[in-house]
């Protein structure tokens, strides 16, 4: 009896988190494969985690209030390159231009959500392709700035290390050693291993704390053991002789990896922020929102208001991301840096096992952690496999819209599956016949 | 003054600033003396050149899958039409004619499967079908290194795979445009490409008249009241997916015989947006087309596009800003049509 439960919860907790699972044993198999070293990979993963987590993490509340994903946070990314690159020009440096560039991107990203929202609102149940082409759209809008109109009668600034050689339009990269170049990594920093191991033993302590718990209640348990095993498969890898050896080497000139703690501080408080802002009214009407415009339109709830709110939320989150993962990188590629923001921040959620409906922030950093384990170890798998790493390229490309493409195909299957979609608007028609069983040629 | 208003109005703000920008850069072209039967000539070029791909939109609007983004799927069977075709060492007409036989085998298979698919997703096929299509061209990325083609005009001297511009230099390259060209008044006219593109047209245009096509139309306008009279909405709309993908897939194989090269790879991706912005620019919307749309709609869109290059050079000696116009016209109008359309039902 208590065994089956036990098995039940289990079952339910595989199914769930399938996406992940599948993507936690091709990364495997990819790393088996690719001969990496499992300290290069937790050195890199670390780097990424801590540039790409709070993008990531940008995306949820847009999903909360049933906006779908947010591919217009490129909107966000734009708006603070637009303030790294005004930082610039003030040649501000330090900790006073990392904090200059979260103020000027403040307004910027509030003004260009609440447009982005302007428009979603005028297109709804299309918010994904509307707020792709918007991305796209503003791209051009700011091309045209910073290419064109930078420089000339219109916006009339001279700053020959910023500017093109013919004075009209921002160079294409712009180097932030002296502007914002680790200056949040930098504040507090500390050796991998001990943030690992730490991390590790609070996994420990917490999963063993929630089994405790569960025990006691007469719940099933065997979900909160295996993650706790997990916590101590972290643990262990890290203190293994040849990981260990490798991550106290790896840092510069051979001292210990270190990581920035105040960096994944900053993560952590948008974790908990995602996780508040719910519980808040504000929170709670969202999701009214998220789950029948209907419902919440009775209750006398804002409805256009409301998108608009979560749209300009995570638009500025997207623009405070921007600016931690270009202070990371150390140099802005003023045409392209952007570009890809909303794909990868997208493909990484969906990884994790978010759906167009529903996304937290365990999937979101779950989701960070296998997608980029993948971008790491392809090349060298495609290399190790076919003797060409241009095709682990592809193949990560590839599985990035591919994970994409699926994630949204099967969200708009369940939702016709359901049959009567509650926004009503649907024309009902009789479900899909056998003749359409065949759809696999193109995935 | 009240009809006036209201034709403004379903004409769109978009396509009069779109048009009256048109007729800046026409106006321009000549002040500037800009040799503009030579801009001319390359405008009616391109017409055809793009034409078709942008044709292969009215099936898919009228069968009631909405803007097909996943057009790019045809593009593929089109490329793999040509380079099966050019690997078979098929050359001249007949390197064309296979190569648009191949194209269309594969695309009556991919289409229908895509259709299929599209038939379980009503609503969100825009969202979907984008990144089915970026997914295939990923997909093809691979296959374009992997497929084993040997045509040394085709793959790397050194090492593997397809080389991502290939040359259709004594293939069929400009074979349709090179048919009886000639030239008025210092303006090329490049016959055959455009005979090819209105024997497309008048095809697709009585396509839609037939039995057939008044049923699809049925089905994409009103699927509840087709579904009532006894048409199968489902049926029809794969029928709509399969003719937009076989008309993209010929699209493509026009398109590069035009350009004298084929583009692999990445290339193929964002055709699609072009595609649809034109129809868009011509009149159409997410839910209604018409072949004017498409020839009106090409002609205003290429003529911008090759106007703009030499006039905003000339006049604000600016360099980029021809492209930057393109990014913001192309997605400005998409933007635009998916904001008219009402709720979220297609």
């Amino acid at each position: 009896m208590q065994k089956g439960k036990e098995r039940a919860a289990f079952m339910d907790f595989i199914f769930r988190n399938k996406v992940a699972i599948l993507f936690s044993i091709v990364s495997l198999l990819c790393l088996y494969v690719s001969g990496i070293q499992v300290s290069f990979l937790i050195k890199e993963l670390l780097t990424r985690l801590a540039r790409n987590s709070f993008l990531v993490l940008a995306l949820i509340i847009p999903v909360i209030a049933g906006m779908g994903m947010n591919f217009s946070i490129v909107i966000g990314a734009m708006s603070a390159q637009a303030a790294i690159i005004m930082v610039t020009y003030f040649k501000l440096s330090g900790i006073v231009a990392l904090i200059a560039t979260f103020v000027l991107a403040l307004p910027l990203s509030v003004f260009f959500g609440w447009l982005t929202g302007k428009v979603l609102n005028r297109a709804v149940g299309q918010e994904m392709i509307t707020g792709m082409m918007l991305g796209y759209f503003a791209n051009g809008i700011y091309q045209m700035i910073f290419l064109v109109l930078v420089g000339s009668a219109i916006i009339p600034i001279v700053d020959p290390d910023l500017l093109l050689s013919t004075g009209v339009g921002v160079r294409n990269s712009i180097d932030l050693t002296n502007t914002i170049k680790y200056t949040m990594d930098n504040i507090i920093q500390v050796p991998a291993v001990w943030f690992l191991v730490a991390l590790g033993a609070f996994g420990i302590f917490w999963f063993v704390r929630k089994a405790l718990m569960a025990k006691k209640k007469g719940e099933a348990m065997s979900v909160h053991i295996f993650m706790a095993a997990m916590s101590a498969a972290l643990v262990a890898v890290v203190l293994m002789p040849g990981v260990y050896y490798g991550l106290m080497t790896s840092g510069a000139g051979k001292t210990p990896l270190q990581v920035p703690l105040f960096t994944f501080f900053m993560i952590f408080l948008l974790f908990l922020f995602n996780g508040f802002f719910l519980k808040t009214r504000l929170g709670q009407n969202l999701r009214t929102v998220g789950n029948s415009r209907q419902v919440a339109n009775s209750a006398g709830i804002n409805v256009d208001k409301m998108r608009i709110t979560a749209i300009v939320i995570s638009t500025v989150l997207a623009a405070w991301g921007q600016i931690i993962y270009l202070q990371n990188v150390g140099t802005l590629q003023t045409m392209t840096s952007h570009e890809s923001v909303g794909l990868y921040a997208v493909a990484a959620i969906v990884v994790g096992g978010a759906s167009v409906k529903k996304a937290t922030n365990a999937q979101a950093i779950i989701g960070v952690v296998l997608f980029h384990t993948l971008f790491i170890v392809s090349p060298q798998a495609g290399q190790a496999l076919f003797n060409n790493a241009q095709l682990g390229e592809f193949f990560r490309v590839f599985l990035s819209y591919g994970v994409i493409a699926l994630a949204l195909a099967l969200h708009a299957w369940e939702r016709i599956k359901k049959g009567k979609g509650e926004e009503g608007a649907e024309a009902q028609l009789p479900p899909a016949g056998e003749d359409g069983a065949k759809a696999a040629s193109e995935s | 003054m009240e009809k006036l208003k209201r034709r403004i109005k379903e004409f769109g703000l978009p396509r009069i600033i779109i048009l009256a920008f048109f007729l800046f850069l026409c106006i321009m072209a000549i002040v500037r003396d800009l040799n503009f039967p030579a801009l001319l000539s390359n405008v009616i070029a391109r017409m055809p050149m793009d034409g078709v791909l942008v044709l292969a939109m009215v099936p898919g609007i009228l069968c009631g899958i909405g803007l097909n983004f996943g057009v790019s799927i045809g593009i593929i069977a089109g490329l793999l039409g040509m380079t099966i075709s050019m690997e078979m060492g098929a050359t001249g007409l007949v390197g064309l004619l296979v190569a648009i036989a191949i194209s269309t085998a594969f695309s009556t298979l991919f289409g229908y499967g895509y259709g299929a698919a599209l038939n379980r997703m009503k609503g969100s096929e825009m969202t979907v079908s984008t990144y089915v299509g970026f997914s295939v061209v990923a997909l093809m990325c691979i296959g374009w290194t992997l497929l084993p083609f040997k045509n040394p005009s085709m793959v790397y001297a050194m090492g593997t795979g397809l080389r991502p511009t290939i040359s259709m230099d004594g293939y069929y390259g400009a074979i349709l445009d090179n048919f009886m060209k000639f030239e008025i008044a210092g303006i090329t006219i490049p016959t055959g490409s455009l005979l090819f593109l209105l024997g497309m047209c008048l095809i697709v245009w009585l396509f839609l008249r037939s039995k057939t096509g008044i049923a699809m139309r049925a089905a994409g306008s009103n699927p509840l009241y087709a579904e009532a009279s006894g048409i199968s909405v489902n049926k029809m709309r794969i029928v709509g997916t399969v003719i937009s993908t076989i008309i993209g897939g010929i699209g493509i194989i026009v398109y590069s015989q035009s350009y004298g090269f084929m583009q692999l790879y990445n290339a193929p991706r964002m055709m699609s947006f072009s595609a649809i912005a034109a129809v868009l620019i011509g009149g159409a919307s997410a839910s209604k087309a018409s072949i004017s749309n498409v020839l009106l709609g090409v002609f205003l869109f290429q003529g911008i596009l090759v106007l703009s290059l030499p006039v905003v050079n000339d006049v604000f000696k600016v360099q980029n800003l021809s492209e930057i116009m393109r990014i913001i016209i192309t997605n400005g109008i998409i933007i635009y049509a998916l904001t008219r359309r009402k709720g979220g039902a297609s």
